[in-house]
């Protein structure tokens, strides 16, 4: 079975629904409160992300299931300008990478994938497995 | 995980039954497991809850809850802080990096003055920042009789602005000999500056050649604001006014030369723009109070008259000073 959850984000209304559903699908998984806080943080900046610098975007949640474990995946798709320099944006120690968003994501999920085309949109891909 | 709970609930209900300092003193040594184990904020707080929540087993709800909040505000918190301290650690590092290259620069650029029975120099460089925007070369061509004086101001701050005048200073050194004509001497620095360095670095300077035996003082400038002639006999100063682009704006530049002849008490000023630039006061301003002061101390040594007008400027700018600050002074 393959559970999939899709959220138009376009407001601030939108963000919370997203971190509504978030919060629902990760505590069905078994996350703890800790890790349902950090999965919603998560998709909170990201959902941020989308409605200041793209405007709009769809943000998918799925259920993981791989090897007896369980995890969840979130997946944010958008239309906007792009993101130029990925390296950067990642890069804690880049004072140009001022945000703490993506950085500070990577650091709450297992793993955190940009793709951008500029000009074309950004996808974000981001894990978290229960331990 | 575990242990460290079974850790803190030990401390914790210890505590709460006896209050002795000494438990409390046990919870901050605790911490230093944490810190090994790199524990994140919200993971403590949710250390806490669990721990109260073993230990008051009919607690309500809405205080477990409560944590709940607590620890989601903690995930945001500690996310934000983190990064807070890693731009810290960073400036910190570039502080450190930044001395190191104020340290060389101090080597790389250190002017000495020579020493010359038949003329009196003074010189004052004061940097803004640690890195000195401003530099000046001496060369004294003993066999020839001929001094020659750089006086240059880099366009721009910093780092940049110092490895600008290291090509500047490596310029002059391999340029120099003492009879160099100045217009020519600027001519070669100019090509220099515009070929290596990025655009947009550009550098004022005057520069002079002093004949020892028949005391006249030949000088070009590529930018640089005009010398102060003093004229002991008129009592009165003027502008050495010489017309020139700055160093580095484009290829090929011709420079002029002309030509002083110092007498006896006569000196020259020549100064960059941190001391002509002053706050509340215009250029023309700042030129009149430059000569006023100078002026009043006109009997003393070059060295002592620059260091005079250092400290007078600086106490009339509260102690403010916005520029580098080099003055230059040639004294007959
Ligand atoms: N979906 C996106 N589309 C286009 N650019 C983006 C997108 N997401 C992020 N960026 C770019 O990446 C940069 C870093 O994003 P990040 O979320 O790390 O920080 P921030 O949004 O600038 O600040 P913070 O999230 O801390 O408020 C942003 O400034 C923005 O330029
Ligand atoms: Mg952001």
């Amino acid at each position: 079975m393959k559970s999939l959850l899709e959220i138009t984000i376009n407001t601030e209304s939108d963000i919370i629904a997203a971190r509504q559903i978030a919060r629902e699908t990760s505590n069905t998984i078994g996350f703890d409160k800790v890790d349902q806080a950090r999965i919603v943080t998560a998709i909170s900046e990201i959902a941020k992300n989308i409605i200041m610098y793209a405007l709009v975007g769809v943000i998918t949640i799925e259920i993981l299931e791989k090897d007896n474990k369980k995890g969840i995946s979130i997946r944010a798709i958008d239309r906007g300008p792009g993101i130029v320099d990925i390296k950067s944006v990642l890069d804690e120690s880049n004072l140009k990478g001022l945000g703490a968003g993506l950085p500070g994501v990577r650091r709450l999920m297992d793993s955190l994938e940009i793709e951008s085309d500029v000009g074309k949109g950004t996808r974000v891909y981001m894990e978290k497995w229960l331990r | 995980m575990e242990q460290l709970l079974i850790d803190y609930k030990q401390i914790l209900s210890d505590y709460v039954v006896n209050r002795k300092e000494e438990t409390l003193y046990n919870g901050q040594n605790y911490v230093r497991q944490l810190i090994q184990k790199n524990v994140a904020p919200e993971d403590v707080i949710n250390i806490h809850r669990k721990a109260v929540e073993e230990i008051y087993t009919e607690l309500p709800d809405s205080l477990s809850h409560a944590y709940d909040f607590l620890i989601e505000v903690m995930v945001q918190y500690g996310m934000k802080t983190r990064e807070h301290q890693s731009l810290l650690i960073q400036k910190e590092e570039l502080r450190i990096e930044m001395e190191i290259a104020a340290r060389i620069q101090n080597i790389l650029l250190n002017t000495t003055v020579p020493k010359i029975d038949q003329l009196d120099i003074g010189m004052i460089s004061e940097p803004i920042r640690k890195m000195n925007g401003d530099y000046v070369h001496f060369l004294f061509d003993e066999e020839e009789d001929y001094l020659s004086i750089a006086v240059a101001d880099v366009v721009g701050k910093g780092v940049p602005a110092a490895l600008c005048m290291s090509m500047l200073k490596n310029g002059l050194e391999t340029l120099e000999y003492g009879n160099n004509d100045p217009s020519y001497i600027l001519q070669v620095l100019n090509r220099i500056i515009e070929k290596s360095v990025d655009d947009g670095m550009f550098v004022s300077s005057f520069y002079g050649r002093y004949d020892v035996n028949s005391s006249i003082l030949t000088y070009g400038s590529a930018g640089h604001e005009p010398a102060l002639y003093f004229n002991s006999k008129e009592n009165a100063f003027c502008d050495l006014e010489c017309k020139g682009l700055l160093l580095g704006v484009m290829p090929e530049v011709k420079y002029s030369q002309s030509n002083i002849r110092l007498e006896e008490n006569d000196f020259i000023m020549i100064v960059t723009d941190g001391v002509t630039e002053l706050r509340d006061c215009d250029v023309i301003d700042s030129r009149n109070l430059l000569k006023e002061i100078a002026f009043s101390i006109r009997h003393l040594p070059a060295q002592e008259m620059c260091e005079k007008i250092y400290l007078e400027l600086q106490r009339l700018q509260d102690y403010n000073l916005e520029d580098d600050f080099t003055i230059v002074i040639l004294k007959k």
